[in-house]
């Protein structure tokens, strides 16, 4: 009988769990190390004012107090600023003025926390206020007040992307051309584990150790080498249990690089923990984007162009997280499902008095924002031909014979069948019974929705040839270890932050050798240890460290295969392969398992060959990967209040060849609790002076247990046919997928009094406000 | 500043200690006595990360002085499992993938160890009722409901053992 080994397409329980349900995971502000200092920064209190001074000297008087730091001290070491990741530069501490509110202006070096906080609220500073700029547009406008004096516009940059002058062609002929603008607002990750570090310099061995709260520890490393001139060998990033990262712990932030600072003047360990509050004010955004798109269509609903042009708020440093040569990420997925003949973008972007970061939260550099605008398009154009918006979607979408799909902006589609989702979706929700009771209900003059989103993603960053990160291409990377006994460490260059890499990856490992997975342990997020990878956002570990992880269990198969051919005394082309054993050809009966095999590998291997059994792949995938899905949401509209509940949503997932089901089904999950979140509860906001008035979990909220709805999930399985075992990668496919849908339903409830758009997050003033304003409501 | 003497019952074991009258609870728990299973997630009392039983009852212990508690039994996360066995809510919260990040997870659990013991057969509502002083950002909610509804199943089961 085979024993259990807990391969691909089980729904094993996680192996990390034990020691989280316990109380015994090891976050970065559970580690203590002895003679510890304790970082606090007095921050400032406007958006935009020049510093006059700062008077340090009542808090270095203070009990406990080892140092104050402030910018200038950091000037001599070509600290003050830091480089971003999109080749702009950032304040670390300001010297002369400030741009954002609550951006740290001095730090204070303490042995104790309360003592650091009561030390840095003794700083003194003196401002001079200067007008704020909150929106982007405004910040373009001619004679509007310049915030970079580095760069001496508020303008980042422009990006285009398409043909314009075919699609200016097709607007003209065609015969119909809708329009429309969209706020795809600013909101914060929000992970409950706010970002922290630890920096630890050891003055007699020259090493510096930092504990970071962060998906991707091995080009921190890097940067923090080419910065501070200290060998990468004697950097060591240690990325312990992460408490949620979702894009928000790729970016490095100021506090990290005065910790450092702070080590090594002190030569002591000296940790920051970001508070919930300093981490919602001033840790990375995500979306800002103030978008028009336009369609152009035949009257009988098929599509011809898409034309987008987007502002993008970058805060005060264009600091977004992009692969190089992609300054808007993955926009140009804008096209979506749909069949276009061309397409054309453009961005510009604008600095603004408010935090920088620009990440992508929970999706794939920007392709929650290109999902939601084709998704919120197409409802738009079926309400204008007065067509049903599944029939619409029916009609355009990319046929599932013409894959791989050249898309219009350029991408290579690898699989898809999106019309077998949508139809799943609609068979699971009913969906004709669904409109006929809204035809019914809408003659009582109740309220109720159904709006579909049939979103496409771009993910698993992806090839050598077009991605990188400031020059370092985006492979990952595993390293497997076979032991003398079997046993199996492997180690990996991404870092989980809630995904289960620790199950999955020993799953994929247990499935292509035949190991059970509880003698597979898998390491990740240290940089001494593990093989260099660009870690874990954008749903890339999938795609790239899960695919290394099978690639380099094939490599050990094949010496494998050398060995057991020595110890059975035949040829390597007589051995069959069976899970976890090679077996004579026509002999089943004579086999060598893979822990007789490792056992071998250390003790009898064969005559030139090197002893041992191990692996390291640097997986450089040959395409994206293009996860899909189609989403129905159904709401119900209560016209006093003005809320809309969701009563009903489908979502059908194509991410391919899924490897834990469960793990799977609890992505998608919390991925659509966020798209809630995005759709009906989250912005932060800012008063025109750059006061942030959602500074705080209080007044920034992220959905509870009772607002969030229940979810229907299903899916259909169309394998990646590039990936070696032909998954997509899911993690973000919810967040990116369902917005669109939750907004189109709300929408259709109201569409026929004529409204044709309402901006997330849906309020329930803002639909109280049109009930108001249409007369259906006193 | 001058510090007050407290003696207070964690997990079974007696504890003395002299802290600060301005001491959070929470960080008297993480700092003092190490155990760090008890999360700082916010810092307005939204998020619950930090939740613990006190005398019998879920409170948020970064909303207490750690002198607050002198006299008291507290319970944590780690006092939970008894002689190696998890408590059912662990093993629920484990089986049915009640977690990912695991960072909510412990103040999730106390609440739901609070909650079960007053209301032993919830119904769903009364489950997200209970748990919306705690928040999570990975997992929708849906597969903590769904361990809180098995693990009220398993402690039926045990008591009706006993």
């Amino acid at each position: 009988m085979q024993k259990v080994i807990h391969g691909i397409g089980h729904s094993v329980k996680r192996k990390e769990d034990p020691r989280f349900i316990t109380g015994n995971g090891r976050y970065l502000d559970d580690i203590k190390l002895p003679g510890m200092l304790y970082l606090a920064f007095a921050r400032s209190p406007y958006a935009h004012a020049k510093i006059k001074s700062i008077n340090v000297e009542k808090a270095k008087a203070m009990p406990g107090v080892v140092a104050v730091i402030t910018g200038k001290d950091l000037q001599p070491l070509n600290l003050a600023w830091m480089p971003t990741l999109a080749n702009d530069k950032q304040m670390v501490l300001p010297i002369d003025k400030v741009v954002y509110q609550s951006q740290e202006v001095a730090a204070v070096v303490a042995e104790d926390p309360y003592l650091a906080k009561d030390a840095a609220e003794a700083i003194e500073v003196e401002y001079e206020p200067l007008p704020a700029i909150t929106d982007p547009r405004k910040a373009l406008e001619k004679g509007a007040p310049i915030i970079r004096e580095d760069k001496g516009t508020n303008h980042v940059l422009h990006w285009e992307a398409g043909n314009k002058e075919e699609v200016e062609k097709i607007f003209k002929e065609a015969d119909i051309v809708i329009k429309q603008e969209f706020y795809y607002p600013r909101i914060h990750v929000s992970y409950m584990e706010p970002c922290g570090v630890i920096a630890h310099y050891d003055k007699i061995t020259g090493k510096l150790t930092i504990y970071m709260t962060t998906q991707a520890p091995h080009p921190v490393r890097t940067v923090v080498s080419l910065i501070t001139g200290i060998p990468e060998n004697n950097i060591r990033i240690i990325s312990p249990d992460i408490g949620g990262g979702f894009g928000g712990k790729v970016y490095v932030y100021p506090p990290y690089v005065v910790a450092a600072v702070a080590s090594v003047l002190t030569g002591r360990p000296v940790k920051y923990v970001f508070s919930r509050s300093e981490d919602i004010q001033t840790t990375a955004f995500a979306r800002d984007f103030y978008i028009t798109g336009e369609l152009a269509a035949k009257k009988d609903g098929k599509v011809l162009a898409i034309r987008v042009k987007v502002i993008a708020d970058h805060g005060a440093f264009q600091g977004d997280a992009n692969p190089s040569k992609f300054p808007y990420g993955l926009f140009t997925i804008v096209t979506g499902a749909y069949d276009f003949k061309a397409a054309f973008v453009e961005i510009d972007g604008a600095y603004t008095n408010k935090p920088p970061g620009g990440i992508a939260y929970r999706c794939s550099f920007r392709v929650t924002e290109a999902a939601y605008t084709i998704e919120r398009l197409m409802d738009i154009l079926a309400h204008e031909l007065k067509m049903d918006p599944a029939e619409l979607r029916l009609k355009n979408f990319i046929p599932s014979n013409k894959f791989p799909y050249r898309s219009a902006l350029g991408w290579e589609y690898d699989s898809g069948n999106y019309e077998a989702a949508l139809r799943k979706a609609m068979e699971l929700i009913n969906y004709e019974e669904l409109r006929k009771e809204q035809e019914e209900k809408r003659k009582k003059g109740e309220l109720m929705g159904i709006g579909i989103s049939s979103f496409v993603e771009i993910v698993g960053a992806g090839p050598s040839h077009t991605f990188d990160i400031l020059g370092i291409k985006m492979f990952d990377s595993c390293e497997i270890r076979i032991h003398p006994t079997g046993a199996v460490i492997a180690r990996f260059g991404t870092r989980a932050q809630g995904q289960g890499h620790e199950t999955t990856f020993a799953q994929i490992i247990a499935d292509e050798l035949g190991i059970p997975i509880e003698k597979i342990t898998v390491e990740e997020g240290d940089t001494d240890t593990c093989p260099y990878g660009l870690g874990t956002y954008a749903s890339r570990s999938t795609p790239t460290a899960g695919a290394a992880a099978a690639v380099a269990a094939r490599k050990i198969k094949e010496k494998a295969r050398k060995i057991a051919a020595h110890l059975l005394e035949v040829r390597e082309e007589d051995l069959e392969w069976e899970r976890g054993r090679f077996y004579v050809k026509g002999s089943p009966s004579k086999f060598k398992t893979i822990d007789e095999i490792a056992f071998a590998a250390y003790t009898n291997p064969p005559p030139g060959l090197e002893a041992g059994l191990e692996a390291v792949e640097y997986y450089n995938p040959p395409n994206m990967t293009f996860p899909f899905g189609s989403y129905i949401c159904v709401v119900d509209i209560d016209k006093q209040t003005g809320i809309a509940k969701v009563r009903k949503f489908v979502a059908v997932d194509d991410c391919g060849v899924r490897i834990n089901p469960l793990i799977v089904e609890g992505q998608i999950h919390g991925a659509l609790a966020m798209g809630f979140g995005t759709a009906f509860l989250e912005q932060i906001i800012y008063d025109e002076n750059g006061n942030n008035l959602t500074g705080n979990f209080n007044d920034y909220t992220i959905p509870t247990a009772v607002e969030t709805p229940k979810w229907i999930t299903d899916e259909t399985v169309t394998p990646s046919p590039h990936h070696p075992f032909g998954a997509k990668g899911v993690g973000e496919s919810a967040t990116v997928g369902s917005p669109a849908a939750f907004v189109n339903a709300v929408v259709d409830a109201l569409a026929h009094l004529g409204v044709k758009h309402i901006d997330m997050p849906l309020y329930p003033w803002k639909i109280h406000r049109i009930l108001k304003d249409k007369g259906i409501i006193k | 500043m001058p510090k007050h003497h407290i003696s207070l019952v964690v997990n079974g074991k007696k504890v003395e200690a002299d802290v600060e009258p301005r001491m959070l609870l929470v960080h008297f728990i993480r700092d003092v006595l190490g155990l760090t299973g008890t999360h700082v997630g916010c810092d307005t009392t939204n998020c619950g990360a930090c939740t613990v039983i006190l005398d019998g009852k879920a409170v948020k212990s970064c909303s207490l002085f750690a002198v607050q508690a002198d006299g008291k039994e507290l319970l944590t996360i780690e006092g939970l499992a008894k002689d190696g066995q998890l408590h059912p809510i662990q093993q629920a919260f484990w089986e049915k993938h009640g977690l990912q990040c695991g960072y909510c997870t412990p103040g999730m659990i106390m609440t739901s160890y609070w909650f079960l013991r007053k209301n032993p057969n919830p119904t769903e509502e009364e489950i997200r009722n209970a748990i919306s002083g705690n928040l999570c950002r990975c997992t929708g909610y849906v597969k903590i409901v769904e361990a809180i509804q098995y693990a009220a199943k398993l402690m039926q089961s045990k008591e009706l053992k006993k």
